[in-house]
């Protein structure tokens, strides 16, 4: 494997993504799933990035793992993980780094596991597939990461089918395979929204600590904006396709600076708001077949005007706070 | 489960029995084989020896009840045609049916599921789509026809295979197969291919149809992301999916095959079962068809019961009886 | 981008008579039928076959009925010699009786095609009453006939036809009695089927309490919304239809001598198949074939564009 590591030594960072476009090709049009996305990471950091359905930001983290199906055509300026640029590697390089150092944990983990098989061979076949060890040493690594994601009496959690588990204890297993392989990055994508709202809080501060520990990054894709704060160091939210603003989850919650920021924000209910109406962001999600030509929010903004037709650019308002929007720096 | 099971056995009794009374009283209506087998000069007299020795000069009703009685002994009579005992008449025609069913359904499997499984992947290309035009095709020539081409191709023109008949057979035990030896597999083929030809048509659609279902699945995804091999997420993670409808549905064309192979076993003049079968219906033979029927009704609710149990090996969530963690 | 067929605006359409809603449907329907070109081609041979068959008596060269018209000394000819005054070329040859082979495969088209339409129309006629009517009151009418449909669905096809013709005999009206039979079990489970869909739709319960009658309910509301998969298995059911009469005759079961469907002729044909004489039971099974395949190419076809699953 050749990896193209001229960027490595002076550069900390471990993801690099630049203008990544994901399109889909369908019969009744382009779907610009992803359209001009651009995040980093730092080895060890947490992102949260945080939208509606439909905002695109599961297809980001498939266009990173390469998991985007046939129809969709992934393109971008800059991607590089680890020191490998993802654009050019070959499909058995990326499948190599997938449940390696790349892991991704999926929202429902009803049909994540496959129902015909027990766990311990879909857990035995991980680590095989990235090492050539013996059955019985992939077995004890399954039963070590078991241990570790607080799994009660792993070995016997190996010989049963998925179907006799509780959601949350998939969702731990599903974590666990992430884990198996020492990833240095994992992507989970709203891992915890099928879950009761108990076990999504110990799911959460497992996972905080477990990437604490393992010094690993972690992109929590979400779209609940009040459950990743608690999370995550820094924070980027999308609409439609693209990134509206991104930063420190702290400098997001005592200054958001897009609208969209500021009505999500808004709309979360707490002691505060109680007995009065819900704050709601006006309109709805436009359809990504035909997006409004210019910024994509203009429809529903309050600060919309006729600049807004064209399509705004990301600035850097701050250090590390960057926003799409013509008017941002106003205050509402 | 053990419950489930005795409960099911019980259904497939009362449904054996019901259909017993179906069969007994849809032949009773058939006609009177009396005027069949008397000669055409014999006398009323004459016929009404005939009538009551075969006990035929019975009320319905009694008639049915001596039937049950000696069926549940395997006892069905005798022919009215050859005199030879019905059981011991279908019996020894079951080998050669069992070989020409057991190689139809291999053949199509073996054939069916990976171009079915191609078609499913690759829904879009051109070989995919021949496929499943070659499959409408598979299915919707008539069975005999797809065997007199056979002939005329194989058998007539190229002059590889025989038209009909079949090879020399060995022992095997109490039963004598020809499927083991050349002379008689080359006897054996042109029937099998042509009950294979609409079998495979049908695991083709099944594979494709079932891989097309699981392939979108999350577990696929997750399998890939996995970073497994492409060859094991789709020889294991989606094989072992598919193989449940395919090996439901395959079990049951089984003895659908089995029990049913009247038309193939006629254009090939193969000694099987299913010749006897459409003879005895002819010659209004009635104790033959009867004890043929009720036999098939037994095999093939067994069969059903046997697929629904292999069901729940296959599908791990699926347990006979039990209920939903 | 949801192309859900709304049963309400079938119902406008139905109810409305004419409008635009109506011909964008049609129109919609023809678009995606024209599609798949193997479908259209097919539907093209089908009904040229079909018009061969009606034309039967002024397209063929010779009537094969005709015993007058039979040379005996032209039997067994092979295709494309002409007869001993060269006024008749037989095209595809004779056969044992000196009839023309093309000549017999066009009347015998005739009986085939007869015969397939006309049970399968009473059939489907049959068994859609029987589903919606099981459908409709569901209960113990419902798990009865049900029953019925089950055990008469667990024989094939072949051996139920096969007993009913050894009781009735042979003829063409009793082989299109036991085609009925065959076949109506069928249509009574998909019409089932498609009727409880609907009878759980919101329309069947307005219709309800606004006390229409339960026929009514059913003939002009539940009915038109389960047409499309009734359709389906009524073109594909006309294809077993006709490979099962020709199966049946070519066991010697089905259709008399007289009346030769193209089963008939296969059948009369295959003793002479391993002389070498093959045109006289080779060009009837092509004929049979075509047919065959052609409906079911235009049923399959029809079962992709008018399943639901497509329409969402």
């Amino acid at each position: 494997m050749t990896p193209i590591q001229e960027h490595r030594k002076g550069n900390e960072l471990l993801l690099d993504v630049q203008g990544l476009q994901t399109w889909f090709y369908t019969r009744d049009g382009v779907v610009k799933a992803v359209d001009g996305v651009s995040l980093h990471l730092r080895p060890g950091e947490i992102l949260g990035l945080v939208g509606e359905s439909g905002s695109g930001k599961s297809v980001t983290g498939f266009s990173i793992m390469g998991l985007v199906g046939e129809r969709g055509k992934v393109r971008a300026e800059r991607m590089m993980f680890d020191g490998y640029d993802l654009t050019k590697v070959s499909p058995e390089q990326m499948r190599n780094l997938r449940g390696n150092r790349l892991a991704m944990i999926f929202q429902d983990p009803m049909m994540t596991l496959n129902p015909t098989l027990r766990i311990d061979t879909q857990m035995i076949e991980t680590v095989r597939a990235h090492e050539k060890v013996s059955r019985q040493a992939a077995r004890a690594r399954a039963l070590e990461v078991l241990r570790m994601v607080g799994i009660p009496a792993p070995e016997a959690r190996l010989m049963v089918y998925p179907h006799h588990l509780s959601g949350g204890m998939r969702q731990r297993i599903a974590i666990a395979i992430a884990l198996l392989n020492g990833p240095k990055l994992i992507i989970a994508d709203e891992p915890t929204t099928a879950l009761d709202v108990t076990i999504q809080g110990q799911i959460l501060y497992e996972v905080q600590k477990l990437c604490r520990e393992m010094g690993t990054a972690l992109i929590w894709i979400t779209h609940d904006l009040a459950l990743v704060s608690g999370l995550a160091d820094r924070m980027a939210v999308m609409y439609a396709g693209r990134i509206v603003e991104s930063t420190s989850t702290q400098a997001l919650i005592d200054q958001p600076m897009h609208p969209y920021t500021h009505g999500l924000m808004a709309s979360i209910p707490s002691l505060g708001t109680r007995g009065e109406p819900l704050f709601q962001i006006p309109g709805s999600t436009p359809s990504l077949l035909n997006l409004p030509t210019g910024c994509a929010f203009r429809s529903r903004c309050y600060r919309a005007d006729a600049q807004c037709e064209h399509t705004p650019e990301t600035r850097a308002l701050a250090p590390g706070h960057e926003v799409r929007c013509w008017h941002s720096g106003e205050r509402i | 489960m053990t419950a489930t099971i005795i409960r099911r056995l019980l259904q497939t009794g009362l449904v054996v029995l019901v259909m017993s009374a179906l069969v007994f009283a849809g032949l009773y209506v058939i006609g009177d084989p009396v005027l069949m087998m008397a000669s055409p000069e014999a006398t009323d007299l004459e016929r009404e020896a005939i009538r009551r020795n075969l006990g035929l000069d019975k009320p319905l009703w009694e008639q049915y009840f001596i039937f049950l009685s000696k069926a549940v002994q395997l006892d069905f009579g005798n022919s009215f045609l050859t005199g030879e005992s019905a059981m011991h008449l279908i019996l020894e025609r079951m080998p050669a049916t069992l070989e020409l069913a057991t190689l139809a359904m291999f053949i199509s499997m073996v054939v069916g599921i990976p171009l079915g499984i191609y078609a499913g992947l690759h829904p879009e290309r051109l070989l995919s789509r021949s496929i499943m035009s070659g499959s409408v095709l598979g299915f919707s020539l008539p069975n005999f026809w797809v065997g007199l081409m056979l002939i005329m191709l194989f058998a007539v023109m190229l002059g590889w295979m025989p038209a009909g008949g079949r090879g020399p057979v060995e022992d095997f035990g109490p039963i004598q197969l020809s499927i083991f030896n050349w002379e008689g597999l080359r006897s054996l083929i042109l029937p099998a291919l042509t009950i294979a030809t609409a079998k495979c048509a049908l695991i083709i659609r099944v594979t494709r149809a079932a891989t097309r279902e699981c392939l979108p699945q999350d577990y696929i995804k997750f399998a890939r992301a996995k970073g497994l091999h492409e060859r094991r997420v789709l020889g294991v993670h989606l094989l072992k999916n598919i193989m449940i409808p395919i090996v439901t549905i395959g079990g049951l064309e089984y003895g659908q095959v089995f029990a049913f192979a009247v038309v193939t076993e006629t254009v090939f003049s193969w000694p099987g079962m299913g010749k006897l079968l459409i003879d005895s219906i002819v010659n209004l033979d009635r104790p033959v068809v009867v004890a043929y029927l009720m036999l098939t009704v037994v095999f093939l609710a067994m069969l059903n019961l046997i697929v629904d149990i292999g069901y729940t090996v296959l599908d791990p969530r699926v347990r006979l009886g039990a209920t939903a963690s | 981008m949801s192309r859900v067929v709304e049963p309400m605006q079938l119902d406008t359409a139905v109810e409305a008579g004419t409008g635009r809603v109506a011909t964008t449907r049609w129109r919609r329907f023809v678009a995606q039928f024209a599609s798949s070109k193997t479908a259209v081609i097919a539907l093209v041979v089908l009904l040229l076959s079909i018009a061969a068959a009606v034309f039967a008596p002024w397209l063929a060269p010779q009537n094969p009925f005709d015993l007058a018209s039979l040379d005996i000394l032209d039997a067994k000819m092979p295709p494309g010699s002409t007869n001993f005054d060269g006024s008749l070329t037989y095209w595809l040859g004779t056969d044992g009786q000196a009839r023309d082979v093309l000549s017999a495969i066009l009347y015998g088209m005739r009986i085939s095609l007869f015969v397939g339409f006309v049970s399968v129309t009473a059939a489907f006629v049959i068994g859609a009453a029987v589903g919606l009517v099981a459908a409709y009151f569901g209960g113990r009418i419902d798990a009865f006939l049900m029953r019925v449909v089950d055990m008469q669905l667990s024989f094939p096809s072949i051996l139920v036809a096969l007993v009913l013709l050894a009781a009735l005999g042979k003829g063409v009206d009793k082989v299109i009695i036991a085609l009925i039979v065959v076949q109506w079990a069928y249509f009574a489970r998909a019409a089932r089927a498609a009727a409880i869909v609907e009878r759980n739709r919101e329309y069947v319960e307005a219709a309800r309490c606004m006390a229409l009658s339960w026929h009514r309910i059913l003939w002009r509301h539940v009915f038109p919304n389960c047409i499309p998969p009734l359709m389906v298995i009524a073109t594909i059911d006309l294809a077993h239809a006709i490979a099962l009469e020709a199966t049946l005759s070519f066991l010697g079961v089905g259709v008399p001598v007289t009346e030769p469907s193209l089963g008939m002729l296969i059948s009369n044909g295959f003793e002479f198949l391993l002389s070498g004489t093959y045109w006289i039971c080779f060009f009837p099974g092509i004929a049979l074939a075509i047919v065959v395949v052609a409906i079911n190419l235009v049923g399959d076809h029809l079962r992709d564009i008018l399943n639901p699953r497509n329409e969402v």
